[in-house]
């Protein structure tokens, strides 16, 4: 099912959290709605629900307005950060929940019933423990849970609130997959919220980035991390080195570094190199940097380093070109790429 | 373990056990007399009652309470918070006396019950105010945590899988709040039971009509006879240690998710 967010307003008190927000999201896409504590992610997630109501504009699923219908009338799957499961019941009977409460008429039968929760706890690999309580159960489980309820009503659209940041990293990473697997299996429309990069572009198909109550990009993972379209996403998203600067004639000047900006235009400008970007110079190009630490990740080298006039800058390399480099030692480092934006 | 068995033993069991001895002196057939005599009998059906009735009143109206203070920001909270620990600290004679003037039919209260005809003292009716009035605390005070704790996204979640209103009460929210609330029920009852200062001085304590157990006891000390008061707080005593154990059961059941 397709989703239109049109220019939504909403405040809470003074605070505008969300500041004309539009986003169409795709008929069975995953969407990750990313960006820094505050920047309104959630609050976007929960208009989306109907556990918010904006102050101005529209939501549309297809082409149904639901801006004031509520979350059970939009038919949405929710998952909550800390699972709030509902601890008084066994795991079959939370799954079982949402279709306990409907009404006798729309009500399937009890072994229909049951015979759908065998299959969703069976679609989160929870088979056979249907019969435990959530307290019984690891962090883990228990947002597998909260994922089976969630889904046990056939959500025209499944919306997930951080839904790995209880949980702690080895659990995360395997049940970022899992949920990439089942988003596959069952092809229902997926938003979910994070602030973590590195879980928004491994797992979505696109990602949304959001800063202090706007979209500042939408696009493939590969798109907003290879082609930002503004700093804030720029600095957000993947590592980078910040300088601020110059541009005159296609070049950008900050200090000793000089770095080549193709069609912007003259004026005070940032420029973003990310760590890979920059590789050893030869004699008279590119410019020096003393190593301050060297570390090695795996198959990675990071150099820590300052420039002559004192810029902090972080560069990686295969390990291999890293011979006769050591603490304290000058190098001379050129950017093959860098992003670089006028400031406004 | 020992240590602990051993204050155990000087504090609890063995002024319970002289209790039992004391009343044992009497022979079956006197403790028989005595512990089921009319009067004892009116007055254990007094005092377990209307400890029952002023348990059920405070579950109500202590879950509301509980309920308004967790969930609602209103001018004057932190006194209302205050005065609800008042029963706690006041010596239980002064809330006593305050009671009985306020309900007395001379009182502000007990004169407006009076003119519709109720009258709310010198009676069982005082006796349950009287109770309530001790037992409040105990329902609010457990239930704060849980309510507390009972984060509004469970009701979120309910409400987004399609729950009305009263699905969500009856399902979700009851459900979690059962075990303390059987907690500060089982509490305000104990202390109800076991209440005298502040009841006897509404109460009027006319022997079979509005005489409390403990004071019946008091008045059998007071009259030397030692073995029948001794009786009659092994019966209360029984009867007591036997609600208490049910009420365990329950909640032992109720908490089997926790």
């Amino acid at each position: 099912m397709t989703i239109s967010i049109r220019s939504v307003d909403k405040r809470f008190g003074r605070y505008p959290a969300l500041n004309s927000v539009s986003l169409d999201i795709r008929d069975g896409e995953l969407l990750a709605l990313l960006g820094p504590s505050g920047s309104g992610k959630t609050t976007l997630l929960r208009v989306i629900a109907g556990l918010e109501f904006p102050d101005r504009g529209q939501v549309l699923f297809e082409d149904e307005d639901v801006t004031y219908l509520n979350a059970a009338a939009r038919r949405v799957g929710f998952v909550f950060q800390q699972y709030a499961l509902f601890k008084h019941m066994t795991v079959a009977k939370n799954v079982a929940f949402g279709l306990d409460v409907r009404k006798r008429r729309e009500r399937p039968s009890r072994p229909e019933i049951a015979a759908r929760v065998d299959e969703l706890l069976g679609l989160v690999e929870l088979g056979g423990l249907g019969r435990r309580f959530p307290s019984q159960l690891s962090g883990g489980q228990r947002q597998r849970v909260a994922l089976a309820r969630a889904l046990a009503v056939s959500p025209r659209v499944l919306l997930l609130d951080e839904p790995f940041g209880a949980l702690d990293a080895t659990v995360r990473k395997s049940l970022r997959r899992e949920l990439r697997r089942i988003h596959d299996a069952t092809g229902v429309t997926t938003i979910f919220v994070t602030h973590d990069q590195e879980e928004a572009l491994e797992l979505a198909d696109r990602v949304a980035i959001l800063n202090a109550g706007r979209i500042e990009q939408v696009g493939t993972p590969d798109e907003v991390h290879d082609r930002p379209a503004s700093p804030f996403v720029c600095g957000f998203v993947g590592e980078a080195n910040r300088f601020e600067g110059r541009v005159e004639g296609a070049r950008f000047a900050s200090g000793p570094v000089v770095l080549a900006a193709e069609g912007v235009r003259d004026g005070a400008a940032t420029a973003f190199v990310r760590p890979h970007q920059l590789a050893l110079a030869e004699p008279g190009r590119g410019f020096e940097v003393t190593v301050d630490r060297l570390t090695v990740q795996g198959p990675v080298g990071v150099i820590e380093g300052r420039t002559a006039d004192g810029q902090r800058i972080e560069a990686s390399f295969a390990r291999k070109d890293l011979g006769g480099v050591e603490v304290r030692s000058t190098l001379r480092l050129a950017a093959d790429h860098a992003h670089v934006f006028p400031d406004a | 373990m020992g240590v602990t068995l051993t204050i155990l033993s000087v504090i609890v069991l063995i002024p319970l056990s002289a209790v039992a001895i004391k009343s044992a002196g009497l022979g079956f057939d006197g403790f028989l007399a005595a512990a089921f005599s009319e009067r004892a009998l009116r007055a254990y059906q007094l005092s377990f009652g209307a400890s029952l009735v002023a348990a059920v009143v405070n579950g109500l109206f202590g879950a509301l309470t509980a309920w308004a203070l967790v969930r609602y920001e209103f001018p004057g909270k932190a006194v209302i918070n205050a005065v609800v620990d008042l029963p706690f600290a006041l010596p239980t004679a002064v809330a006593g006396i305050a009671l009985a003037s306020l309900y007395a039919p001379t009182g502000w209260v007990g004169a407006k019950l009076a003119m519709v005809g109720i009258k709310a003292a010198y009676n069982p009716v005082g006796v349950v105010i009287a109770l309530t009035f001790i037992g409040l605390p105990f329902v609010v005070r457990t239930l704060e945590p849980v309510l507390r704790d009972l984060a509004a996204d469970v009701e979120e979640a309910a409400a987004s899988l399609g729950a009305g209103r009263l699905s969500i009460i009856g399902r979700v929210i009851l459900p979690a709040l059962a075990p303390a609330w059987l907690t500060g029920f089982a509490m305000a009852f104990a202390r109800g039971v076991g209440e005298y200062g502040s009841v006897i001085f509404i109460a009027g304590n006319m022997p079979f009509k509005s005489e409390i157990a403990p004071l019946l006891i008091i008045i059998q000390l007071e009259q030397y006879q030692y073995g029948a008061a001794a009786t009659i707080a092994v019966v209360m005593l029984g009867v007591s240690f036997l609600m208490l154990l049910v009420i365990n059961a329950i909640q032992a059941w109720a908490r089997r998710f926790v």
